[in-house]
């Protein structure tokens, strides 16, 4: 399957530059998953490699051949829609055939192909329907079923899933994931969810504002977050921020703020010194924060508990700190009380500095 | 009274002004033309006055060549005109379908034909086709072509241009219509699945049209089998009977001839053939839709 590459890619609507520069690229038989808030550039990226979008500066490679002057059905590719974009007045089978009929196929192939892939998505009842009676999750199955009949090196899909109600969107995400594994194809996957990202892709691109502010492996990027952003934007419940400063007493570093006081050890207080003027953010996911009453004051956040959201087997509690909102994580039997001050000790590996004017992660 | 039953009164209520007057200015005169039709009727009477024919007009009308003569005239000019229309205006519509500038102009300017008032259109096109100071044959004799003799010879063709004239626009502005709300991604789609832009016409976009291309045909061939103002401004029916389409026979027989009697019968076949037209066409969607609906109800008991 062929490699592709993004050189400075550009993309300007009128005066307005949406996309600035992006640089990527992606691995044979790789699944990247492009992710950020809405309107961050996402989907321009994708629909300029598939040439549904003009490129205003800069180059797209597949395989070592700038493709940006080439037409959509020149560049060996398939897509699934956000809305699916199914052909309405055609069938099932007619839907999923029609690239292979366009290309003049013999009809027995295109009949194999057809009940191939109707199968392995499961649409084998369905073929002579019209997409109009058909339910969401089947559609959704049409458009992957479309894409998958082709044949082509490059998958793309723009949000293929946010159509769908919660539960059927767990369940496709996961046939999804099977999928992928069976089929040797390069994907790229659009997504505003950070959760698809991560279950999903080999490499996550995460976008904000036309920029990429990071790539890697799912663990790379939870674990080693470059900057705010990502740090926030990844992750569920969100990493808490506070503001701190950075304190020297005694030979040991300790990085403190409105109501907490707490002690870095080797790489982190090493880390520490980089932070300009002292000043930086400190970065806590809710999971790695846990109750525990005997905590030394060096070694742990005393919080306020607000209110506690019970999800099942975990809780999330929601507290306050010198002002500041703190979410945490536990087991539900943990026993906490609301309306109480309570001690949750920081897991030291869990401790993310960011400098506060750049907010890029300290390193 | 129940709160529910003036609920379900209360739609039939706001309607009723407008079916009134819905009755009075259809149905009545309708009724009229109906009931006239079975009389010998000169206009100097009125109709109580007249004598019961019964089926005599119809009967009469059925052998007169000359009725025969002008309902062929009538097809053919509606053929001609509704089909050359459709396909230049569809032509036009798929053509024009794009963003380049100075195109939203070009669209106005396209439609402007529409806006002139038929007889103004048979004014201007009658000086245009004029055998010595008209534009065309000026235009032929200053490239050193022969003279046409456009109302002569060729009047059915002369006014079958001036028709097109006038109402591709229609069909034109309804097929862009019908092209702009067509799903955007659909087309993505095809352009994707390797479609050219003629295959993305011939797979996607005409299939997709095809709802509105029907109702805008009905239309068209509904206007065509009335068209009265511009034929009688170029030609008056003629020459002979060449041009003498079955809403100007009507309106002579009812004028010259005075016999509003036959009149009214011949408006009566016109109604009755326009009907089956509109039935027909309906009868045909309806037939298409059962189809499809069974073969998905067949698929449906396989699975
Ligand atoms: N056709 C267009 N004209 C002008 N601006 C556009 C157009 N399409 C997208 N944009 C802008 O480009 C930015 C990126 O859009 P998009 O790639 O669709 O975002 P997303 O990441 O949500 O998919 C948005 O700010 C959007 O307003
Ligand atoms: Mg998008």
């Amino acid at each position: 399957m062929p490699i592709i590459r993004l050189d400075s890619l550009v993309k300007r609507y009128g005066e307005v530059q949406v996309l600035h520069g992006i640089e990527l690229e992606m691995a044979d038989n790789e699944f990247t998953v492009l992710v950020g808030p809405s309107g961050c550039g996402k989907s321009t990226t994708l629909r300029m490699i598939a040439g549904l979008e003009d490129v205003s500066d800069g180059e797209i490679y597949i395989g070592d051949k700038p493709v940006s002057h080439l037409e959509p059905k020149d560049r060996d590719l398939a897509m699934v829609f956000q809305d699916y974009a199914l052909y309405p007045h055609m069938n099932v089978a007619q839907n999923i055939s029609f690239a292979l009929r366009l290309q003049k196929r013999p009809k027995s192939e295109i009949d194999t192909k057809v009940r191939d892939v109707a199968d392995l998505v499961g649409l084998t009842d369905f073929l002579a329907r019209k997409p109009g009676a058909l339910s969401g999750g089947q559609r959704q199955r049409v458009a992957m079923a479309r894409a998958l009949a082709k044949d082509s090196g490059i998958f793309l899909f723009d949000e293929p899933l946010s159509n769908l109600d919660a539960k059927l969107r767990g369940q496709m995400r996961a046939e999804l994931a099977m999928m992928s594994q069976r089929v040797e194809k390069n994907m790229i996957y659009v997504t505003h969810d950070q959760i698809e990202a991560m279950t999903l892709a080999d490499r996550i691109v995460v976008m904000h504002g036309g920029y990429i502010q990071q790539q890697g492996t799912p663990e790379e990027l939870f674990k080693r977050p470059a900057n705010r952003f990502v740090a926030g934007f990844l992750g569920s419940p969100p990493m808490n921020f506070l503001t701190a400063r950075i304190q020297e007493e005694n030979g040991q570093i300790f990085v403190a703020g409105q109501g907490f006081r707490l002690r870095l050890d080797g790489a982190k207080a090493q880390l520490a010194g980089k932070a300009k003027a002292g000043e930086v953010i400190l970065g806590i996911r809710p999971s790695d924060l846990r109750f525990d009453a005997e905590a030394s004051a060096e070694t742990s956040l005393s919080l306020n508990v607000l209110v506690s959201e019970y999800i099942g087997a975990q809780s999330v509690l929601l507290c306050e700190c010198g002002g500041t909102n703190v979410m945490v994580e536990l087991n539900s039997e943990t026993p906490v009380a609301l309306g109480q001050t309570l001690n949750f000790t920081v897991n030291p590996n869990g401790i993310h500095l960011f400098d506060q004017q750049s907010e890029e992660a300290l390193s | 009274m129940s709160i529910a039953r003036v609920n379900r009164l209360s739609p039939y209520m706001f309607m009723a002004p407008a079916v009134v007057i819905m009755a009075i200015a259809l149905i009545y005169p309708l009724g009229y033309m109906i009931w006239g039709s079975f009389r010998d009727w000169a206009p100097s009477q009125t109709i109580g006055e007249a004598e019961f024919v019964g089926l005599k007009n119809y009967i009469t009308l059925w052998n007169d060549p000359n009725f025969h003569e002008s309902l062929t005239v009538t097809l053919k000019f509606a053929f001609f005109v509704v089909s050359i229309e459709m396909v230049i205006g569809v032509g036009l519509a798929l053509l024009l379908d794009r963003d380049i500038r100075g195109m939203s102009m070009l669209r106005t300017m396209l439609i402007l034909p529409m806006m002139i008032a038929p007889v103004v259109v048979g004014l201007m096109w009658r000086y245009m086709y004029h055998p010595t100071v008209g534009t065309f044959n000026r235009t032929l004799d200053s490239l050193g072509l022969p003279r046409v003799d456009w109302l002569g010879d060729h009047a059915l063709m002369s006014v079958i241009i001036a028709d097109i004239w006038q109402w591709t626009p229609f069909i034109f502005i309804l097929s862009l219509a019908a092209l702009q709300s067509l799903p955007r991604s659909a087309l993505e789609a095809a352009r994707i699945d390797g479609a050219t832009a003629w295959q993305q016409i011939i797979y996607i976009k005409l299939p997709l049209m095809m709802p509105v291309l029907i109702v805008t045909c009905l239309l068209r061939l509904i206007d065509a089998f009335k068209v009265l103002e511009v034929i009688l401004v170029l030609t008056e029916g003629g020459p002979g009977l060449s041009t003498e389409i079955l809403a100007l026979r009507i309106s002579r027989t009812a004028t010259e001839f005075r016999e509003l009697g036959v009149a009214a019968a011949m408006s009566n076949y016109l109604l009755l053939l326009l009907m089956l037209l509109t039935v027909g066409m309906f009868a045909f969607t309806r037939w298409q839709e059962a189809r499809a609906a069974r073969i998905r109800a067949l698929a449906e008991e396989d699975s």
